[in-house]
């Protein structure tokens, strides 16, 4: 029986899968837009700009950006749990974590939309 | 458990072998990563927004103090990938073994030094 304690853990495989599943979506994105960058029409400004001016581009981007941050938030919370033991400290560097993603993820909508 | 275990590892008196020390640089390399994570996409603002945004955000990112910033942090990008990419592969057993082990660490370090070297001489 795992001991549980107030950590936001879901002890479990599902995290791990879900920190392997958004892994391989942001290295698929990450390939593609550095090869778009190596290969296709000699990474101008202006390319660069009518890619990120497609609606599938922003979609797609936004979608690695939620991958990221889910993916960063299983990842930071893991560090926390191995080094944070105090339960009132973790729970706060938690809230702090998500906090600081949930901002990231408002800022990039803005970034990749448009403001 | 074995209560006599020494519980005060001398860290500085172990030698790591290399698959440790990519491990341990891939848990800092994603932290820093997270850390960094609203200054990407500052990058990619100023990437995408109107030619005079475009011209602040280039004199901002022309800072030498600036640019080796965002060395690190490709470096950090790089190394969490090529490292993540090789924990990936292990998780379905490939390369497991002692010898790939080591060498794929080996290719880890190398291929994303070697790249921030080269993208950072080119970007320069
Ligand atoms: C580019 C593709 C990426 C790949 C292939 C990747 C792969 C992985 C994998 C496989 C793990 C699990 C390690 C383990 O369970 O031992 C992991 C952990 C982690 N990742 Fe990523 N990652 C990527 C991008 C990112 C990004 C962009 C961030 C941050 C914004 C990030 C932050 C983290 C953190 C904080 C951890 C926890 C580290 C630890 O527990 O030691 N990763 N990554």
């Amino acid at each position: 029986m795992v001991n549980r304690k107030v950590v936001g853990a879901h002890y479990g495989l599902r995290d791990w899968l879900v920190q392997r599943v958004t892994a391989v979506i942001m290295l698929v994105y990450g390939i593609a837009v550095a090869a778009f960058v190596l290969f296709a029409s000699g990474a101008s400004f202006e390319a660069w700009q009518a890619l990120f001016a497609c609606t599938w581009v922003k979609v797609l981007t936004t979608v690695t950006i939620v991958a990221l941050l889910w993916h960063a938030w299983v990842g930071t919370r893991d560090i926390w749990m191995d080094y944070a033991y105090h339960t009132g400290v973790r729970l706060t560097l938690h809230v702090l974590t998500i906090l600081w993603l949930v901002a990231s993820f408002v800022y990039s909508v803005k970034v990749v939309w448009g403001a | 458990m074995n209560k006599t275990r020494p519980k005060h590892l001398a860290l500085w008196q172990i030698r790591f072998p290399l698959p440790a020390i990519v491990s341990g640089l891939h848990r800092i390399s994603g932290a820093l990563l997270v850390l960094s994570i609203p200054f990407i996409l500052y990058a990619l603002e100023g990437s995408l927004s109107s030619a005079e945004r475009f011209a602040a955000f280039k004199s901002c990112i022309g800072n030498p103090f600036v640019k080796l910033g965002l060395l690190v942090v490709l470096w950090g990008l790089l190394h969490h990938a090529c490292a993540g990419t090789r924990f990936l592969l292990m998780d379905i057993h490939k390369g497991v073994d002692l010898p790939t082990a080591r060498l794929s660490a080996k290719l880890v370090m190398a291929v994303s030094l070697v790249l921030t070297v080269v993208i950072g001489v080119v970007a320069w």
